[in-house]
């Protein structure tokens, strides 16, 4: 049985009659479960489809196609910035790379402080204000190094104190 | 000649200070009188009036918006769907942003209007996974909307019903295409279908008849609606008619959106004026007019030809600058008014670089369904790439030529085109540039930050 909070299961009821096919609901519920555990596991796989009545394959075949979905889990923040060209032209790559050097850390991985995954995603539309970052749900406008810095650091006072994790 | 005053219609009230995005705010500027006028007329008057006003759509494709309805399957017996693309993904694009953020009652107006016209009982908003505050604006705004009687079971006391549901992408730019989006929403990968048969005005979501519109089209219709489709077909030029949302990002002083009458404004009085022109010391080089699978265009270049004007046959002879920014005079010159996404380069921005940056975001989007544009894109990419870090050589240009010019045409979708354009035109206009990078003393080296790719 998967171990998921009452919210979510209510969250999963409602949004199930939203079809008139049940099949539709899958990616709303994958949404839900990774929004609940950080990722899409094997055990979630097998869930989200005997919930819907189809094969694990054709929830599997979503997680591995969605740039989305993830099968494994992210730092306790994530910040997305956008690589497309807009972007691109105003700066993106070093603001991306900024990041990376604050946190110390790779594209897609988990930061040694289990902090943060920096990911290089394509275009958030939001062009107009580029680069632009999203960090969690938030998006954050005209991220240039210096703001890339400051957004890190705020990142890193808001973590929690190391040891009390 | 000085660029036109901006006309917002469908952005008026997007920066206007103390509007906000809750219903008791929409409802003070005058909200949903439309749909309380449009559920008193005969559905039919309505369609006709879509059609009279020659909305075109404002997702990429401008196709009208009124024989779209039109080509509805209403005898199968079929429930009828409306489904409002809300994927905006083509790089550049950001207009169905900030309506959904600022504006949602619009946009929900705007949809009622849309079901009562063409008997539509429910309506999936597919929203693009990158957006989830937009998800909740949205949320809030239909249970708002619901609550007030403007969505759900019973109508303004009409007895007509329609539903609102909202549906999250997970990050996936071929959604954007009517029928992967299709696919998408009944729960599977979204491979684009074959057309024939899946028209989706006749096999479309579930296999019933479904419309699928863009966010800034349902915006619209609202407010043809209310001014008559007679006097919406007044503003902008034949054919061409209403406004548009151009969004403008890149190397201008000014980059933002704009809402002008279509056709009314040149590329030149967008991107000097408007915009405020090139960055200091900088000098205008290309500029993309409608999202980044749009041709891009060359300053500098001349484009000559005939073009209708009234009745009469002109001669036209146009720099970038004099394009008018409509859907035919950029179609003239190559190119495409597509989702009014202006991307700009100035002297600094190396066309290899910058088409390797398009050609890893196609790549990276590429469903995977047809051969062609699956493997087609990643070696674009893969050439365009090499050739950034390091490793170009004169014939690329010919190679890179050569791969696009097998994808276009070949494929289920019309990704194949959008993957495939950029290279193309690339290739074309700026030829002596791909040539001469794998000679430069000053190119790129191999182990450099890299800058766009």
């Amino acid at each position: 049985m998967m171990n998921l909070n009452p919210e979510t299961l209510q969250k999963i009821d409602e949004v199930i009659p939203h079809y008139p096919v049940k099949r539709s609901a899958v990616l709303p519920l994958l949404h839900f479960v990774q929004e609940e555990h950080g990722y899409i596991s094997d055990e979630a796989i097998e869930w989200i489809a005997s919930r819907l009545e189809i094969q694990p394959i054709n929830v599997y075949e979503l997680v591995t196609f969605y740039p989305m979905l993830r099968r494994k889990p992210i730092g306790r923040r994530h910040i997305r910035v956008c690589r497309t060209l807009s972007c691109a032209l105003m700066g993106g790559y070093r603001t991306c790379a900024e990041f990376q050097r604050q946190f110390n850390t790779g594209l897609g991985g988990v930061s040694p402080d289990g902090e943060v995954t920096v990911e290089f995603v394509e275009c958030l539309a939001s062009c107009g204000t580029a680069p632009v970052v999203m960090i969690d749900d938030r998006l954050h406008e005209n991220v240039d190094p210096a703001k890339a810095r400051a957004l890190s650091q705020e990142i890193k006072a808001a973590a929690p104190a190391a040891g009390s994790r | 000649m000085p660029a036109p005053e901006q006309h917002r219609l469908i952005f008026r009230h997007i920066d206007e200070p103390g509007y906000s995005n809750d219903l008791a705010c929409y409802l003070r500027s005058g909200g949903y009188e439309v749909l309380r006028k449009s559920v008193r007329r005969r559905p039919e008057e309505l369609v006709d009036e879509v059609k009279k006003s020659g909305l075109r759509g404002r997702g990429g494709a401008g196709f009208p918006c009124g024989v779209k309805w039109s080509l509805l399957d209403r005898k199968s017996g079929k429930p009828i769907y409306l489904i409002v693309n809300a994927d905006e993904s083509e790089p550049g694009t950001f207009k169905d942003r900030y309506i959904i953020h600022k504006d949602p009652h619009q946009l929900i107006e705007g949809i009622m209007i849309t079901c009562f016209a063409n008997r539509v009982e429910r309506t999936y908003i597919y929203i693009r996974g990158e957006f989830p505050e937009g998800a909740k604006i949205l949320e809030r705004a239909i249970a708002e909307a619901r609550a007030a009687n403007f969505v759900g079971p019973d109508i303004l006391g009409t007895g007509y019903g329609c539903e609102i549901y909202l549906h999250r992408g997970a990050g996936a730019y071929i959604c954007g295409e009517e029928t992967g989006l299709i696919e998408s929403l009944e729960g599977k990968r979204p491979y684009p279908r074959i057309k024939p048969p899946y028209f989706p005005a006749v096999l479309g979501l579930y296999q019933c008849p479904t419309i699928v519109n863009n966010v800034e089209t349902i915006c619209h219709v609202r407010h043809i609606a209310d001014m008559g489709g007679d006097a919406f077909s007044k503003i902008g030029t034949p054919n061409n008619t209403g406004t548009r949302v151009l969004c403008v990002s890149g190397h201008v002083r000014r980059p933002g959106y704009y809402e002008f009458d279509v056709g009314r404004l040149t590329m030149g009085q967008l991107l000097n004026e408007v915009c405020g022109g090139p960055l200091p010391g900088r000098k205008l080089k290309a500029v993309i007019p409608g999202g980044s699978s749009a041709k891009v265009l060359r300053f500098g270049e001349r484009y000559k030809g005939r073009r209708k004007v009234g009745a009469e046959m002109v001669e036209y002879d146009w720099g970038v600058e004099d394009i008018p920014m409509d859907f035919d005079s950029l179609a003239m010159v190559g190119s495409m008014g597509g989702s009014g996404g202006v991307i700009v380069m100035d002297d600094s921005v190396s066309m290899v670089e910058a088409l390797g940056n398009i050609n890893a975001f196609y790549s990276h989007e590429s469903c995977g369904q047809c051969t062609p544009c699956r493997e087609g894109s990643l070696w674009m990419q893969r050439i365009t790439a090499r050739m950034a870090h390091g490793g170009a050589r004169p014939e690329d240009g010919a190679l890179l030529k050569s791969v696009a010019d097998q994808i276009a045409g070949r494929t289920i979708c019309a990704f194949g085109e959008a993957c495939a354009w950029p290279t193309q035109s690339f290739v074309a206009k700026f030829g002596d540039e791909f040539a001469a990078f794998g000679r430069q003393k000053d190119r790129p080296r191999s182990d450099a930050e890299p800058e766009l790719v």
